[in-house]
């Protein structure tokens, strides 16, 4: 905050309805904990909250433009760049949206290879967040270093795999990119064996820790019917008790090879949110070890496909998938060229950002921290 | 031989004193001392930042700094470099005598404090009849400096960093002086260099430290908590809550000032560990009686160490307390223990001694910390939660 | 029990404290420039062009088809076609970039240029110590800049390297089969034309025209 703004903001205290003044603050977009170039201006009565809008905006990139303006191959390395945190599921939503659109089969291997490392996504995501999570609760990083411990060996691992860390760009319209050889099936099943223990130790770190509970529970309560009518999914959803996870519903990809099962919340509020993200990663577990156990051997691409110049026959489709933040969804619009039409992105983490305001009315400054946390945003995402 | 180097110092002094011009010999007994606290503390700080570093990054799997002087151990040089060379910006709007006066306050007033605590046998600067309650006093003024800060920032942030800071150093107050009030009421008399005498003696091998009787470990306890809120450290550092309001009260500051806010911040944390190893670990005592040949300020200064290992581990685990709860955890748990732990050390000294003392004495204390653990916990409403899956 | 999570969760601070004296896994710090980890062999970072021979510019197997330009994402390549010819791996003549330049400042290492190259000419590298302070000209690398040889694509991708000599020996073995084919049947065409004595003109002249 610069000093201009500072008095620039003091002289703007707005009036209150019962004639006290409310304080107007920005927070970010120079914050230690608005994930990102984020930005919300607060009116706070006191310290309690009273209004709430969030800013968002300063990481635009014009990626549906670019998208537009450029061949359906080359728009997924873009994709991977919109949550930078799961680039694998990203790839998949779109590669989803475009097999949709063109009618192009995946074999059965490339459909394994597809949902481990969409796993192995979720699995790393949601550490870190409940690392942050913990980070913006002021832990001193404690957990976040652990939590990035396991996350650098699942990156390791993409790197062997796709040759980029966090970029991975893998997955083509009819297949994956590269075929897993038996060393790297090997690994991931070692990690996946570890990972339990991890969880453990994790959660015997902050699960029954006092602080913890009572700075999350009963915070930043999301209420069913608002959730339901803002377009929420992911996890806030599933916190706010609404059985709905798009594995479950769409069945994309072969997941209803799968047992897994889908946990529910019952109050909505943060510590509900941060143990739904913990019993997924335990479903990951269990949908990874099943996954790596029936594997089969087989092409991972069709070997008559094309890779360039794709062009599909003039229509819509939509595809969508359960990305760890949410449903990510692609819409597009061809027709009957190389490039698409229109390109739109259905962003998870903005539309679960809209329900931010609800969530913090009448809490305190502290808690809008804690509940931006637990909404799990990736600016990447919101802004595209 | 040991004796010796038990009063090392206070011979050095009496040297000094007798090899001074006459005139001059009142002044140098005094500053000598003075001058020996000046050193000792800031350099103990500097001893402090880098272990706090090294012990936090050990507990999350990493090194600390190790690259300026052996494994790190010169950062404090190549950080007091850095707070010398950095601009110093007012805000143009800032209140600047009173933006000066604050860390300025702050660090004169935790200096007063060293006053009174014994670093070793025959070593208090100011043997004061009233030692505890002047430390107190001293304590209570660095309120003031930390809003000074605030509000001359002209800064939203640091103002409500501030407010809290002051909220929650007045509510911890009360359990601060109330547990000590146990120990002066043991040891009757408020001298800081009694009490440590009173600690001094032993039965067997084992010590008399206030520490080890029931009413002395909960005061012991309650005394820590308390003393981690006042010096604002984690899990009580809201006011500088770092994710939240940047840097709280001292938002504004920066190069020199910052710096004197920090060793400010860090002196008090010494001073407060100080007291509270005077008070309930016995001072300058060794705890079992065949280690005495040890030098006193030895054993003094290895408990302070102790006492800053566990800030710093405390800081290492926990995520900092909202503010509200932090105020109901003073008010609602922290005053009520404290004056269970004054009845309870009323009951010793009229009790005869043995185990049954004892047991007799830490019934209502655990009765208590129970019962207030039930009732606040329903209060709260935190309770441990069991997940349902979907069909 | 109040306080019950708070002494665990400080038992597995100490426990990790302790622990990273004890073992490696606990302190998995590694010190930069002194200590390296190793690299996977998949690693990518920005592209570079092979060339088989000693020679960069003779050897240089890219043919400046241009297809890795178009299919850029964020078209950092930008090539100039020559206008003569220079024989290829199989001593067919082939056009040869005159210039063949990427901005790596805008490279986003996405590796589609080495999908969609035809004629594996164009890799991708794994060195990323690359900074330059010569804002406008130090990440913008031309064709000699981005020439490597053969040789550093096995030391940095053994199995792909095989992998791609396996393949170009084989077109390698099918061309010269089709040439050595293609010259017996010129021969006897030849031999037949001789003997009939017509001035119909032969497959080798007509392959000769063809190359050209």
């Amino acid at each position: 905050m610069t000093v201009e703004m500072a008095e620039d903001r003091m002289a703007e205290a707005v009036g209150g309805p019962d004639g006290g003044q409310l304080l107007e603050i920005s927070m970010g977009p120079h914050h230690p904990s608005t994930h990102g170039v984020f930005r919300m201006n607060v009116e706070l009565e006191g310290e309690q909250v009273v209004k709430l809008k969030p800013v968002f905006g300063y990481l635009h990139r014009n990626h549906e433009k670019i998208a537009e303006s450029a061949s359906y191959l080359a728009a997924i390395p873009y994709t991977d760049r919109l949550d930078y945190m799961c680039s694998m599921t990203n790839n998949w939503a779109y590669t989803l949206s475009v097999e949709k659109l063109a009618g192009i089969a995946v074999p059965e291997r490339a459909e394994y290879v597809r949902v481990i490392v969409a796993e192995l996504t979720r699995l790393q995501n949601h550490a870190s967040l409940v690392g942050f999570l913990m980070q913006d609760m002021g832990a001193s990083g404690t957990p976040l270093m652990y939590a990035f411990r396991e996350r650098e060996k699942i990156l390791d691992i993409f790197e062997q795999l796709s040759g980029a860390r966090m970029m991975c760009n893998y997955m083509r319209f009819g297949g994956v990119r590269v075929d897993p050889s038996p060393e790297w099936l090997a690994e991931v099943k070692a990690l996946v064996e570890r990972f339990p223990r991890f969880l453990d130790e994790f959660e015997a770190l902050l699960r029954e820790n006092e602080i913890l509970m009572s700075r999350t529970q009963g915070v930043g309560v999301l209420p069913r019917e608002l959730a339901v009518n803002a377009g929420a999914t992911g996890p806030l959803l599933r916190g706010s008790g609404v059985d709905y996870d798009i594995r479950k519903v769409d069945r994309y990809g072969i997941y209803e090879r799968f047992e897994f099962r889908v946990p529910l919340g019952e109050h909505g509020d943060v510590y509900d949110r941060y143990m739904m993200r913990v019993l997924e990663m335990r479903e990951s577990v269990k949908i990874l070890e099943q996954a790596l156990k029936g594997i089969p051997e087989g092409p991972v691409m069709d070997p008559k496909a094309r890779l360039r110049g794709l062009r599909p026959k003039a229509g819509e489709a939509y595809g969508r998938i359960e990305s760890p933040k949410g449903e990510l969804g692609f819409y597009l619009i061809s027709n009957g060229t190389t490039e698409p039409y229109r390109y739109r992105v259905r962003p998870p983490s903005m539309i679960n950002l809209t329900v931010l305001e609800d969530m913090c009315l009448g809490r305190i400054v502290a808690d809008i921290v804690v509940t931006l946390g637990s909404v799990d945003i990736v600016l990447g995402e919101v802004d595209r | 031989m040991t004796q010796g180097l038990d009063q090392i110092f206070v011979t050095f002094q009496h040297w000094a004193v007798a090899h001074s011009p006459a005139i001059l010999q009142r002044a140098v007994s005094i500053v000598l001392p003075v001058v020996g606290l000046l050193i000792l503390f800031p350099s103990l700080f500097a001893i402090t930042t880098v272990l706090e570093r090294k012990g936090l990054a050990r507990m999350q799997n990493r090194y600390g700094p190790n690259r300026v002087g052996p494994y790190g151990w010169l950062q404090p040089l190549a950080d007091a470099v850095k707070s010398l060379t950095k601009e110093d910006i007012v805000p143009r709007k800032a209140d600047k005598l009173v933006h000066f006066l604050a860390p300025v306050l702050l660090v004169t007033v935790v200096f007063l404090e060293y006053a009174v605590v014994p670093v070793g046998r025959n070593m208090v600067l100011a043997d004061m009849d009233s030692g505890v309650l002047f430390f107190f006093a001293a304590g209570a003024a660095t309120e003031m400096s930390v809003f000074m800060a605030g509000w001359s920032s002209r800064n939203k942030y640091s103002l409500l960093g501030a407010m809290r800071a002051v909220a929650q150093m007045i509510s911890y107050e009360a359990p601060l002086i109330l547990s000590s009030i146990a120990v002066v009421m043991a040891a009757g008399s408020l001298s800081t260099v009694t009490i440590v005498e009173r600690q001094a003696g032993y039965s067997g091998i084992w010590p008399h430290w206030y520490v080890l009787t029931p009413w002395g470990l909960a005061g012991f306890v309650l005394f820590t908590i308390a003393m981690t809120a006042e010096s604002n450290r984690s899990p009580f550092d809201l006011p500088e809550g770092e994710s939240e309001i940047i840097a709280g009260y001292f938002t504004e500051y920066s190069g020199f000032k910052f710096a004197l806010f920090f060793l400010g911040e860090y002196l008090e944390m010494f001073a407060v560990s100080g007291m509270a190893v005077t008070l309930f670990l016995g001072g300058w005592a060794a705890p079992f009686s065949f280690l005495t040949w040890i030098p006193s300020w030895i054993w003094f200064m290895g408990k302070v160490m102790a006492l800053i290992a566990g800030f710093i581990w405390v800081r290492g685990t926990l995520p900092r307390l909202r503010m509200d709860q932090l105020m109901n955890f003073a008010w609602k748990f922290m005053l009520p223990m404290t004056l269970m732990v004054i009845f309870s050390a009323g009951l010793w000294r009229f009790l005869p001694s043995g185990v049954a003392r004892w047991l007799i004495c830490a019934a209502p204390i655990a009765l208590l910390y129970v019962v207030l653990g039930r009732v606040l916990q329903s209060e709260r409403k935190i309770e441990k939660r069991v997940y349902r899956y979907a069909e | 029990m109040l306080g019950e999570g708070i002494l665990k969760g400080l038992a597995e601070t100490a426990r990790n404290f302790f622990g990273s004296y004890w073992g490696k896994e606990r302190l998995t710090t590694v010190q930069f420039p002194e200590e390296r980890l190793p690299q996977a062999e998949a690693a990518r970072v920005f592209p570079f062009l092979v060339y088989d021979t000693d020679d960069w510019e003779k050897g240089l197997r890219c043919v400046a088809c241009k297809i890795c330009e178009v299919e850029c994402p964020p078209k950092c390549i930008s090539i100039e076609k020559s206008t003569e010819k220079k024989p290829d791996y199989v001593g067919k003549p082939q056009f040869f970039p005159a210039i063949f330049d990427i901005d790596v400042s805008v490279c986003m290492s996405c590796q589609i240029c080495v999908e969609v190259c035809p004629f594996e000419a164009i890799k991708m590298d794994t060195v990323f110590e690359l900074s330059t302070d010569d804002r406008f000209g130090g990440l913008h690398w031309d064709k000699e800049r981005l020439a490597k040889p053969n040789s550093y694509y096995h030391k940095i991708h053994p199995t792909e390297s095989a992998a791609v000599d396996a393949d170009l020996a084989e077109k390698k073995a099918k061309a010269e089969a089709a040439h050595s084919a293609a010259a017996a049947k010129a021969a006897a065409t030849a031999a037949t034309a001789a003997r009939t004595g017509s001035v119909e003109m032969g497959a080798q002249e007509k392959e000769a025209k063809a190359h050209s």
